[in-house]
């Protein structure tokens, strides 16, 4: 095989440029890292080294136009002795335990609903999802208006209904009742992600193991129990871990619904981060703040590489 | 038999209510927001009116004022602008690497792969402070081309994720054939992979419009200049004059706000459900 191709390559001493380039581009090992370099510049300089520099930053006293000075883990230490930072830590965990937890027992329930013989499957899918497509941060200035002091929809209706005592809560200037509405929206907005993708995961399980169960007398609560809960395992950690990562980091729905008020009741790491480090200039407790983000970060890579998409690489 | 299918149908129909309650809780928000971005400010601000209803006649008093008196128009230009020139450019990078990560062998390939993998995960809330020291550094600082720039890092990951998982379905025997005929490997993805993958670079185009489109953190932080930002920065930050809402205003700019991408989502709903899935699932 050499011998032919040196025969082959003999002939012709000096190819010319453009049959040169063309040969380089059929070779996997040229044409491989010049596909890929455009996407790893990028990253490098707009994912890679931020993240370097937000590790510089957390670790120096950073203020918006002076020079700074390395502190070492100062900042995040320093940080347990802020009430907002504590109040901050705890919020998150209440707000993403409740909400995924919410939007996990909805979605389930949601698409299992869908996957029903529906009259309007199209219209109603479309329906399902359009929380989930329309820009966050202009639907939540809608839940603005809908949980606003005065003119509240949601507490006129209660109200109508007499489910709600006059004059009714106001949603966004009580500390645990702005923490259910960041909530509630959180949850409106994220419920089509787990519907429509456990959807999917629904309609992948073979149909027999339904007849078989049913032909050994399984009725449908525990055909749920043991056949679609077990087959569902895999799409349901997915979702969860995305979730997770994306409700943990959430800014948009609680900058705009309470602006981390009242009294930092709803705050999140991503709109204190905002608060302390843009609007109050002190950017190494900022980048400080948004690293506490990065355990979980972490985790969710660490587990979605270690059980769920082990086939992959 | 009869007995059989009577109680399949009254399932069918117990289904039917069952979803009613989801799909008021979905749709409500936007009844609501289009009611009263049409109502007169007498019946906006009438506390004994019924919020549920127009009343009093509707009226596109606010929708003119958006229009004539904000620059309302000027933000809508720059997130298509954004919105139209960070897709393209995250397309064919992202076109780019999930060739290579799908069909070449070379050194650090499985490395990437994991490297964009995670890059997918990183929410933008993580790096945003950062990100802005370096597009002030870049020159950037207040302009709507760091956004250009910006939503590429989670634009990219997001399309070469999607776009790898396309191409592993197109079979390697058609490529290899195309190649035996005297084509190059670029000939190959242009000609033949890429024909093939249509649907998979529709849904990646349509999730780049729609997560640009959508994006708030970045946009807030980096732009400011009312002839910079984009429609949900524009919207949320400039028609509030310090504690004062303006809520027909700004319900009229909501809607038309999320126009473009209600009209996208009508029109290709059935490739955001199986982008949403594929992205997900992959």
């Amino acid at each position: 095989m050499a011998i032919g191709h040196v025969g082959v390559a003999a002939p012709r001493p000096r190819a010319s440029l453009h049959v040169r380039v063309r040969e380089l581009l059929d070779r996997e090992r040229f044409l491989g890292p010049a596909f890929v370099t455009p996407a790893l510049f990028l990253l490098l300089l707009l994912v890679a080294y931020p993240f370097v520099m937000a590790v510089y930053f957390a670790l120096s006293d950073s203020f918006i136009g002076r020079p700074s000075h390395f502190i070492g883990l100062k900042n995040f230490l320093a940080l347990w002795q802020s009430d907002a930072f504590r109040q901050t830590f705890q919020n998150a965990f209440v707000f993403t335990g409740i909400s995924v937890a919410l939007k996990l027992v909805l979605g389930v329930s949601l698409a299992l609903l869908l996957s029903q013989q529906l009259w309007w499957k199209r219209a109603i899918r479309g329906a399902v999802l359009l929380p989930w497509v329309i820009p966050t941060a202009l639907s939540t200035l809608g839940w603005v208006w809908m949980f606003d002091s005065l003119y509240s929809v949601v507490n006129w209706t209660g109200l109508a209904l007499g489910a709600l005592d006059p004059p009714g809560p106001n949603w966004l200037g009580q500390r645990y009742h702005a923490m259910a509405a960041v909530i509630t929206v959180n949850v409106w907005r994220g419920l089509p992600f787990f519907a429509i993708t456990i959807l999917a995961g629904l309609v992948s399980i073979p149909r027999e193991l339904y007849e078989a169960a049913e032909s050994d007398g399984a009725g449908p609560a525990s055909r749920f129990w043991y056949v679609t809960l077990p087959l569902l395992k895999p799409v349901l950690a997915i979702v969860i871990l995305f979730s997770t990562i994306f409700t943990f980091s959430d800014f948009n729905i609680v900058f705009v619904l309470t602006h981390g008020g009242p009294i930092n009741s709803t705050h999140l790491f991503a709109t204190l981060a905002r608060q302390i480090g843009l609007e109050t200039g002190r950017i190494g407790e900022g980048a400080a703040i948004s690293l506490y983000l990065f355990p979980v970060l972490v985790f969710v890579v660490w587990a979605q590489l270690r059980y769920v998409r082990r086939q992959v690489y | 038999m009869a007995r059989a299918s009577r109680r399949r149908r009254s399932w069918k129909v117990a289904s039917h209510l069952l979803l009613v309650p989801f799909l008021v809780f979905a749709l409500f928000p936007f009844y609501h927001m289009a009611l009263t971005s049409l109502k007169t400010d007498r019946e906006l601000y009438d506390r004994a009116a019924v919020p549920l209803l127009i009343q009093q006649g509707p009226t596109l008093e606010h929708y003119v004022k958006l229009l004539w008196d904000t620059a309302f128009l000027t933000w809508i230009k720059n997130s298509l602008l954004v919105t139209l020139l960070a897709t393209t450019l995250s397309l064919v990078i992202g076109t780019v690497a999930a060739y290579a990560l799908a069909r070449l062998r070379f050194v650090g390939v499985g490395a990437f792969g994991t490297g964009i993998f995670v890059t997918y995960l990183v929410p933008t809330s993580l790096l945003f402070l950062p990100l802005a020291q370096v597009v002030n550094w870049l020159g950037l600082g207040d302009s709507k081309w760091a956004l250009v720039i910006t939503y590429p890092t989670f634009l990219v990951p997001f399309c070469t994720w999607l776009l790898m998982g396309y191409f592993r379905t197109v079979p390697r025997e058609v490529e290899e054939c195309a190649m035996v005929d005297g084509a190059t490997r670029v000939q190959a993805l242009l000609r033949i992979v890429l024909p093939i993958a249509v649907p998979g670079l529709v849904c990646a185009v349509l999730f780049a419009f729609t997560l640009s489109w959508n994006e708030f953190i970045y946009a807030l932080t980096f732009t400011s200049s009312s002839d910079q930002i984009t429609a949900s920065v524009g919207v949320t930050s400039e028609l509030i004059r310090g504690d004062i809402y303006y809520w027909g205003s700004l319900m009229a700019g909501a809607v038309l706000g999320s126009v473009p991408i209600v009209i996208l989502y009508v029109f290709f709903l059935d490739y955001y459900v199986s982008g949403l899935t594929a992205g997900a699932l992959k």
